[in-house]
């Protein structure tokens, strides 16, 4: 079987600070990192090749730089990596993201099955997931859990849902959005960071995806950033005194002045 | 022509203003060693910037840096064919979501200020009921497609449908819930009638020179707020976090209109077949929808802290969070986690017990109303962050809550 993973490179927010004059993050020096969720299909991806035997693809679109992001996937077990890199796809949105990398995947072939992360850290949306399925007219299945079976025609999966979940049996190929519950990354591997050294990746452009200009980049993105700000400030809390009945009793006052118990 | 950004050398003092405004970090500075006064120079990388004009605004002192966005293309819509604005009535085992609420609240709100009918989808079965449910909340129409087909949420028929019914009756605005159903289905469906999509906003105004929904969301994990628009797509689509407004309240006498929709069955693409529901039996509140939530972290010290968690969730009728620590020590399961790869909340109090405060897990609960902080170390981000910060021991200090608690409800 073909597993296909969609990764994108993040800015690391783990040891992100913040700038207190101002109230953003200070992005001096800020290392880029696989987003997080990603490494969980990258590493389900690596088990279900385990499994069923086949081959695993890993694929992004981003600047030059997310190059080694990809040399990261190789690394933890993933085969080969094609990185999707235009100036023309700078500043697209999700709509504009799902169509070229949709437009990736038709240009690599066949494949079973496409996964991605939840959601990526930095936009936060879930969206490019299910818009690349759609894009490529495939099923697809959020929040996935479990992979419980999979064979070349069918993969039955738990859907993660609020209140519990739902087992859902998919028709391959197809697309699934992973949970970090579904499994634990594992390391790379010496000989995996053989492998990254040595890949060979490929640049693909607008052009070699046959992308139309309208639909990529900011050019192709129905949405467009108005404007960007600073969340106001948090007012500032207070440190409740005395003992610890006087703390417990004045914070259930303050609770019920705020109309909560 | 395409998007222009240049940094003009000579104006540039590399004073870093812009580095530090973008937020996408494609702003760096590089050396000037021919520059009389050695000034650094900003850099801007193609690759990553989106024309955001964040670092325009950032200098505009110097005036260094010009942008010239591209001319859109032409809407190949009429936005004017386009009237109404949308909720989509989520539902769960035949129960409406508590979002939905929300949503009719503000939506009746937008509505009213563009002069549009308010309507509500419903999409289920043996759901026909719940329609007056949603006209007493504030919709002016109700479309239902009641079907056997339609039990279970699954991405395929709901967004299939869900499709035609806009293609066909055109609103201008579409809201859903950002919950996991909503985030899933809104994209396959933004995805199908090449439209914009919006996650997770927690505000939403209109425009009412060009009826634009102005969209704002948090981004990078709530450091920065994101306004954005959908100006060249109709309809304009978003999904609209838990909480961030109140519930429509429930108005016995207003009258609206249902308007029943069949589905032909045989049409319908439906290729995931759903096979079982299984409830979620360790959670008594649902995370997601709870006012109340009280989380544990790796200062609880051990597993039977939950214990003590869950008396404190049980008094306050709310829900157990935890944090990833607690989470990856096996104390807890997964679907409690509160933060960056957990689940993102904002109920009225959140309790945060033993939890320093990490930013992965601010960003999950740091719009909160109250945040009430339970932590030895009174320099924990968490205990600067909260409304009220408590200092000591949580193993004394909740007992004590849970007593005064009981007590000023008199039950003790």
């Amino acid at each position: 079987m073909h597993f296909i993973v969609c990764i994108k490179q993040v800015p690391n927010t783990t040891n992100v600070q913040i700038d207190s004059s101002t109230g953003t993050l200070k992005r001096e020096g800020v290392e880029s990192i696989i987003n997080p969720f990603d490494e969980y299909a990258i590493e389900e991806a690596v088990r279900l090749k385990e499994r069923t035997g086949g081959k695993a693809t890993v694929i992004t679109m981003g600047p030059p730089q997310a190059e080694t992001a990809l040399r990261e996937a190789i690394a933890r077990g993933i085969d080969n990596a094609i990185l999707v890199t235009d100036r023309a796809f700078a500043g697209a949105d999700t709509w504009a993201t799902s169509y070229t990398l949709a437009n990736a995947i038709k240009a690599i072939g066949s494949y079973d099955l496409i996964l991605c992360g939840k959601q990526a850290t930095d936009g936060d949306t879930a969206q490019v997931g299910p818009g690349i399925a759609e894009m490529l007219d495939i099923p697809h299945v959020a929040y996935v859990k479990k992979i419980e079976d999979i064979n070349d025609k069918n993969a039955r999966v738990e859907r993660m849902m609020e209140d519990g979940y739902d087992l859902i049996e998919m028709p391959l190929p197809g697309l699934m959005t992973v949970v970090k519950e579904i499994n634990t990354p594992r390391l790379p591997s010496l000989r995996g960071m053989m492998a990254s050294k040595k890949a060979q990746i490929p640049h693909w452009t607008a052009q070699t995806v046959n992308a139309e200009k309208n639909n990529i980049g900011l050019t192709g993105s129905p949405t467009q950033v108005m404007k960007i700000f600073s969340p106001p400030p948090r007012p500032g809390g207070q440190t409740l005194a005395g003992s610890q009945e006087e703390m417990a009793e004045t914070l259930v006052e303050k609770l019920r002045q705020a109309q909560i118990i | 022509m395409s998007n222009q950004i240049n940094v003009l050398s000579e104006k540039c003092i590399g004073c870093a203003l812009c580095v530090k405004q973008c937020p996408f970090g494609a702003i760096t500075l590089a050396e000037r060693p021919d520059h009389p006064k050695k000034l650094k120079l900003a850099v801007i990388d193609l690759h990553k910037c989106t024309f955001c004009g964040a670092c325009v605004e950032a200098c505009s002192k110097f005036g260094a840096i010009s942008m010239v966005k591209e001319e859109p293309i032409k809407l190949d819509i009429d936005p004017s064919h386009y009237r109404g604005l949308w909720v989509y009535a989520e539902q769960r085992h035949g129960e409406i979501s508590p979002v939905v609420y929300e949503l009719l609240n503000e939506g009746r709100r937008l509505a009213d200020k563009l002069q549009t009918p308010l309507c509500a989808v419903l999409i289920g079965s043996q759901i026909e009921s719940k329609a007056h449910d949603l006209i007493q909340r504030g919709a002016d129409k109700v479309y239902v497609y009641d079907d056997p087909v339609f039990v279970e949420f699954q991405d395929d028929s709901y967004s299939d449908i869900l499709s035609h019914l806009i293609e066909k009756e055109k609103p201008e605005i579409i809201l859903m819930g950002a919950t996991n159903i909503g985030r899933s289905f809104a994209s396959r469906v933004a995805a199908k009638i090449r439209t914009g999509l919006t996650a997770d906003c927690t505000a939403l105004e209109v425009d009412l020179s060009n009826r634009n929904l102005m969209q704002t969301r948090p981004a990078f994990g709530g450091n920065i707020m994101a306004t954005i628009l959908t100006p060249r797509h109709r309809p304009q689509m978003a999904t609209v976090r838990h909480k961030v407004f109140k519930q429509a309240k429930r108005d016995p006498n207003r009258k609206g209109e249902i308007i029943k929709k069949t589905a032909d069955v045989s049409k319908i693409i439906n290729r995931t077949k759903f096979l079982e529901f299984v409830k979620d039996t360790s959670a008594k509140v649902n995370l997601s929808d709870a006012d109340i939530i009280c989380s544990g972290g790796r200062g609880l010290g051990k597993p039977e802290g939950f214990k003590l968690i869950e008396e404190l969730a049980e008094c306050m009728g709310g829900a157990v969070g935890s944090s990833r620590a607690a989470v990856d020590a096996g104390w807890i399961a997964y679907s409690h986690q509160v933060g960056q790869t957990g689940r993102t909340v904002a109920p009225r109090v959140y309790f945060a017990c033993g939890i320093s405060g990490q930013i992965q897990h601010m960003v999950g609960m740091g719009s909160s109303e109250i945040i009430v902080a339970i932590n030895k170390d009174p320099n924990a981000p968490m205990m600067k962050a909260a409304t009220f910060a408590l200092e000591g021991d949580v193993y004394e200090i909740i007992p004590w809550i849970i007593r005064k608690v009981k007590k000023s409800r008199g039950l003790e």
